[in-house]
Order: structure tokens, then sequence, then C-alpha cells
């Protein structure tokens, strides 16, 4: 099966590692995977900031550069969400505007082919143990696109239970946003911080060495509030987690693996 | 406050600072940060527990749905429908268009009596028209009679939630406020009232007792009316509505014009999921119906004034519509992680959390402050359309209204068709958005963007310096990689060069 990498813009751009643990894990199981070149975002901070004018030529492109492929991965809750909630009702949007069907035809391909990567392992390839190893504490995180708008469910629960080693931990008030919300998280910085403290203590709480989640913009915030918090874990992408085998090197979110002086 | 002037606003609007900086002081209130978690937690896990009693939940949620959208799409002819009905019945209808027409007509209703009090049932309505103000300066006190609106009322406070007004006040402090104003206003707290809910609760009940008596006029909202048989509906916990709706000689309702529903048998539905909803109660323990008025029982004299204040421009909206359906049951404020942390107040109007969030922007429109930063005061988590009875999709109808904010376009006003102006204060943000789209529609603008940050990752700081703080107060920044993904991907040949 050849399937395209959807990495998203901000793990193209700051969380590489993720990436390379997607492809690792799905060549792994067999899964021939494509990285589009031109691949950019799929317009959800535009859209959800209230730029859905300006998100629709993002979506546009998604599509062209997308629509070939049999089933489109992508390592983000949120942004399959994007892809497979939004999308279909910017169609009807600009429907409703008098623009008539040429976005909703343009974006209908995408949509059900778009899958999150948990969704993806479980639904598409049938699989729950994915054959790694991971002898680590770990809490759990999950995203509100992911929970709320993909229903994930307790796929990635069962992808963690199957792997080798790990201790799996529940986190207390799990369904509580982490805070992070895209731009919500600088226009209202304080209410922001707040959920994300009291996320960062209900972590810690459970004595996990790892928080995992399914998003890394998630990960993100709550990472640079743990960093902040002097706090004694790190966030880590669930791929990253299944993608680790006995006798591999692990490769961790943030890709700054040598230590390097800072300005 | 200003004497009232008929043709006039009878009040300035007050005027709220944006969200953020008022969830700012709350945020740092910690004696209110604990009083909110312990109440919303507290009622978030009953309500959860009510709902999932229920096997056929999903069913009433979605019946509900259907019967306020059906009503909606109808109200021209329900509400005639219903005006009939209640003239039939002995009652009086009136018509206002916005909050100084409903407050001149009930002060009028009020003076015609030739009463100067008046005892009230809760009502979001009269509170969203500011009536008890406009009374006052008439000349008329009003007397609120629920538990919560007492506590706010004696506090010289501002409500901070639907159901629980005074839900930012713990026990001590409620305490207090008997202590020291009861006695102003009639019935002085008992001596040696100490903070247990029992004792609050007889002491709210000796003031309250004394005003049921001898009140001769009742004002109150409805939960819902009956467009065929010309019903209207109080749902209550403490029996203090059914005091007033019973015991005074003259009742007056003020209603919103979406509360109809079109039979008797749709209560069905909302009886079952207003009270698990909001109380977490399977029944709430007392539900009035009043028909008009009725010889030998009950007040003589009943007048129904239908509310619009903003709501048909609202119905004329195809997306933010779905915030009329709201049946005020508090469940989105009590699962809301911002509400929690920013309280009520910070919401700047008698309607806080998620539903008011979208309502006031609509109901009162963007041009404020405050209502320019409603859509914002979100993560878009979803919480609160999960546990809507009435599926009304918040976070949709946030994004719409932050639309509405940053781009402006057509909106209805006042029965008019306009066109707004995108709010001002975003400018810097829409050119940002603006490259930002330029950039990620040209890969390669993109692919140079990404090295340049990769390149100069040694000199990043860990926190940024103006408007960065907002980010980097609380957070620090994310490590750069040395190189993106897709150089990467490029370089090893999609991992294959590598993995050899």
């Amino acid at each position: 099966m050849r399937v395209a990498l959807f990495l998203t813009c901000v793990n193209d751009t700051l969380y590489p590692d993720t990436g390379r643990a997607v492809v690792k894990l799905l060549t792994r199981l067999g899964v021939e995977v494509d990285f589009p070149m031109a691949q950019t975002c799929c317009g959800q901070a535009h859209y959800n900031t209230g730029y859905r004018h300006e998100a629709e030529p993002l979506a546009r492109h998604f599509s062209d550069v997308f629509g070939e492929y049999e089933a489109i991965v992508t390592p983000s809750g949120s942004c399959g969400a994007m892809v497979r909630e939004l999308y279909p009702r910017m169609g009807e949007r600009a429907r409703a505007e008098g623009r008539g069907d040429t976005l909703a035809a343009t974006l209908a391909p995408v949509v059900p082919k778009t899958y999150e990567l948990t969704e993806f392992l479980v639904d598409v390839l049938g699989v729950t143990d994915v054959g790694a190893y991971y002898p680590h504490k770990v809490t759990y995180h999950p995203t509100c696109h992911g929970l709320r708008s993909l229903g994930l469910g307790d796929r990635p629960l069962k992808l963690l239970r199957a792997v080798k080693g790990l201790e799996l931990v529940e986190l207390p008030g799990a369904d509580e946003c982490c805070g992070f919300g895209g731009t919500f998280a600088v226009k209202n910085a304080d209410v922001s911080a707040a959920m994300g403290a009291d996320k960062v203590r209900n972590a810690e709480s459970t004595g996990a060495e790892v928080l995992c989640a399914a998003d890394n913009s998630c990960l993100m915030h709550i990472g640079g509030t743990m960093a902040r918090l002097h706090t004694e874990m790190r966030p880590v992408h669930i791929a990253e987690i299944l993608a680790a085998t006995e006798g591999a090197t692990e490769v961790g979110t943030g890709a700054v693996t040598e230590e390097e002086p800072r300005a | 406050m200003s004497g009232t002037f008929v043709g006039m606003p009878a009040f300035p609007p007050p005027v709220y600072p944006a969200f953020p900086v008022a969830a700012h002081e709350a945020v740092n209130n910690q004696t209110l940060r604990g009083n909110l978690r312990h109440a919303t937690h507290t009622i978030r896990a009953k309500r959860a527990k009510a709902v999932a009693e229920l096997s056929d939940w999903a069913a009433l949620r979605e019946a509900g749905k259907q019967i306020k959208d059906h009503t909606l799409r109808h109200l021209d002819r329900y509400l005639v429908q219903l005006e009939e009905s209640v003239t039939a019945a002995g009652g009086i209808v009136h018509w206002a268009a916005d909050a100084d027409e409903a407050n001149r007509i009930v002060t009028q209703l009020v003076k015609e009596t030739g009463e100067s009090e008046v005892v009230k049932v809760k009502s979001m309505a009269t509170q969203e028209i500011g009536l008890n103000e406009a009374l006052e300066a008439a000349g008329i006190h009003a007397y609120e009679t629920d538990l919560a609106e007492l506590i706010v009322q004696l506090g010289k406070d501002r409500p901070s939630h639907i159901l629980v007004p005074a839900i930012h006040r713990n026990r001590g402090e409620i305490r207090e406020i008997f202590v020291r104003e009861m006695s102003e206003w009639g019935r002085p707290a008992p001596e040696g009232l100490t903070d247990t809910p029992a004792e609050l609760a007889e002491a709210a009940r000796l003031h309250l007792r004394e005003k049921f008596l001898r009140a001769k006029v009742a004002i109150s909202g409805a939960n819902f009316m009956v467009a065929d048989t010309g019903t209207l509906v109080v749902v209550e916990s403490e029996g203090n509505g059914r005091m007033c709706l019973t015991l005074p000689e003259t009742l007056i309702s003020v209603v919103g014009i979406e509360k109809i529903v079109p039979t008797w048998q749709d209560l069905e539905v909302f009886l079952q999921t207003l009270p698990r909803s909001s109380t977490a109660e399977r029944m709430n323990p007392y539900t009035s119906t009043w028909t008009g008025t009725t010889d030998g029982d009950g007040p003589r004299a009943f007048h129904l004034v239908l509310l619009d204040n903003g709501r048909t421009d609202t119905l004329a909206d195809e997306v933010g519509r779905q915030a009329l359906r709201c049946i005020r049951c508090s469940a989105c404020l009590n699962v809301c992680p911002v509400y929690e942390r920013a309280g009520g107040h910070a919401y700047g109007s008698v309607y806080p959390g998620p539903i008011g969030a979208i309502l006031s922007p609509q109901l009162r429109g963007t041009a404020s402050e405050i209502d320019a930063s409603l859509p914002y005061a979100s993560s878009l988590c979803g919480a609160c359309y999960e546990v809507c009875p009435v599926a009304i999709d918040i976070p949709e109808v946030l994004v719409h209204l932050r639309e509405r904010v940053v781009e402006g376009g057509p909106v209805t006003r006042e029965g008019n068709k306009v066109v707004l102006q995108p709010a001002k204060g975003h400018a810097a943000e829409r050119a940002a958005m603006r490259a930002a789209r330029w950039t990620l529609t040209h890969p390669g603008a993109l692919r140079t963007g990404q090295r340049l940050v990769s390149r100069t990752r040694r000199f990043h700081p860990r926190t940024l310096p103006g408007p960065g703080k907002a980010w980097s107060g609380t957070r620090d920044l994310p490590a750069v990689p040395a190189e993106p993904f897709r150089d990467w991907w490029q370089r090893t040949n999609g991992g294959k060069d590598e993995a050899k």
C-alpha cells in the first residue's frame, strides 16, 4: 500500500524526528511511504483564527498535492480534523456565499482518505501491536481535536498497551484541554498558561517519565510549560514511541540530540 | 445611574474590558480559582453520571435540536399562535423589540398596579435587559428570590453563572453578605449565623418569606412557552418561583421569543434533558406551568412581554442561529476549562461561558472591545459541544464570529442587512496571515524560511521580547532542529540511504 505522509508544517519545521518516526514505523509495517515535497500547511491556523478566505488557497493546494494518493496519513489529530471536519464545512460555506460547488468538489476527494496515524494503524492496517519496544513509564494525553472531532477513542491506548516494556499510567483529568488552542495560546496567554500548568501538574502526579500525545503543537505548549516549571518529564509524540525498537537508538521530540550552546 | 427618559436608552451600556484583560485578574485570584474549580468539577461529574443513566440520551439530544430548529424555522407562525392562545386564556401579550421597550412596558404595568415593589423569579431575560435597574430608576424595588440571585443582589455583585449566579462565592463570603446586608432590605440575618448550608438557606428562607407574603406583583421569565395552549413553564429547584407565580395578584413574564415549543408533547424531551444537564437531577423539584388566568386560583392579571432584543437578527445568520436553541442549562459553562479559570465576570455579560461567547456578540453586535474579544475566549477544545443537550456546535459559531470580527461582512442589525467593516486592532495579524498564506502556497518559499530558521538556531533565544512574551512569559520556545524534515527526506532518499 502506497500512502502519502502529510507531516504538517509544524512537524516539518520543528519536529522532523516525528516525521522520521512515522516513516520508520510505516515502512516496518510494509507500507510504502511517500512525502510529496509540494506539501505545506492545511490552513488550520488561518481558519480557526477567522481567516477562512485565506485558508481556502491552502486547502486547494492540499487537495492538489494529495488528491491522487490512496491514503493520506498525518501524525496530528488537529490537522487531520481540519481536513476531515472543516474542509467539508469550507465547501458548504462557499456554496452558501453563492460561489457554487467548485471548492466543495475540489476538496471532497481528500476528505475520506485522510487518517490520523493511530487511526490508520488500527482501522486501515488492522494492527495494535506494531512491534515496538519502549522501556519507560508513560502517560497519555488525548488532544482535543483527536478526541472530539476525529473520535480517536481508545486507539492510541490500545497501541501503547501493546508496546513491550512500556508501563502506561492513567493521566488524571486526561480529557481536559491542555490550553494550547493555536492562536488562543497567545491571545489569551494567562488562561492558556493556567490550563497548561494544571495539565503539567496532573501529568507529574502520575510519576511517569514521559507524557505522550498525538499532536506536537499541544506537546510544544505542554513541553514548554514543563521546561519552565523544571519538571522531570519529557513530552514525546506517540509516533516516536511506536517507532522505537529494541536495540535502536531513541530519537526524541525536538531533534536537538547534541548539547549546543544557545544565545 | 441616570433617570429613565422615554425614547432614550435607560442606561448607558456598561463598558467592560476585553476578555483577556478581565481574565488576567481572575486567573491570579486563588480564592476565585478554588471556588470555581470545586464547583464546576463537582457538577461536571454529577451531570456525566445523570446523563449516562439514560440509554436514549443521543436520541433525546437530537430530538431537542430538531424541535428547536423546526420552531425557529417557523417562529413567525408560532409566535402568532402563542399570542392567540395566551389571549384566549385571559393573558395580555406585549411585544418588545429591544431592552428599552421591554423595560418601559414592565415599568408601566407595575405603575398601573400602584405598587412600589415586586418579587422576582430567577430570569435571564430580565437580567439581559437590566430590568431591576430600570425599575429602581422608576422608584420600584425588585427583590430577587432565587437564593443565588439574592446573594448577588445583596452583595451588589454581578452574576457569574447562568444557573448558579453566585458560583464565585464560597460559604464564608455568603454568610458575611447576609449578616451585613439583610437588615437593610428586610428581616435581618439570624443572630449567630454560621456558614453551614442549612443555616444559610434558613436565613434566606426567613428573609424571603415576608416578601412573598407581602408582594402584590411578581416578575418572571420562562423556560418554555407552549404555542398551542399558551402555557408558560418555569423549571426550578427551590420553590421560590412557585411562591412568586401563585401568591401575587399580578404576574408579568418577560420571555425571549426563542423560548417557544409547539406543543405540550415537546416538553417531554426538554423536561428530561434540562434538569440532567443543569443540576444533574433526574427531575427538578418544582415545575410550574400556567395558562393565562384562572378564576379563584393564582394571579388575577397575567402579562406576557415577548422580547426580541437581537434575536431576530441572530436568527438571520445561518451559522450563528443555532445559539437560539439554547435552553440555558449551563452544562457548557461547567465543562469549560476557560470558564473555570477566567470566571463568569470576564465575559462582560449576563451570559458567561461558551454560550455567552457566542450569544453576546450576536445579540449585542461585535463593536465593543468585550464583544469583539469573546469569540477568541476559547481554545476550541469542543467540550461544550459535547455536553450541549441541544447540540449547539459552539466551536463552529466561535470561528464564524472570529471571521466576522477580522473580515467583517454581511450581518443583520435591527432587521436591516448591513456590511460590517473588519474590526480595528487586527491589522498586523491580518498582514501576518496573508504573508503566511503566500509562503504556504509557495513550497519553495516555505523551504527557504525553514532553512533560515534552522541555520540560525544557535542564535535563537529561549524567551522573546515584546508581543512574543505572550508565549515565552510562561513557556520555553521549542528547540529548532538542524534541518527540516523535507531536507532530511531529500538528503537520505526518504530514509532509504540512511538505513543502508
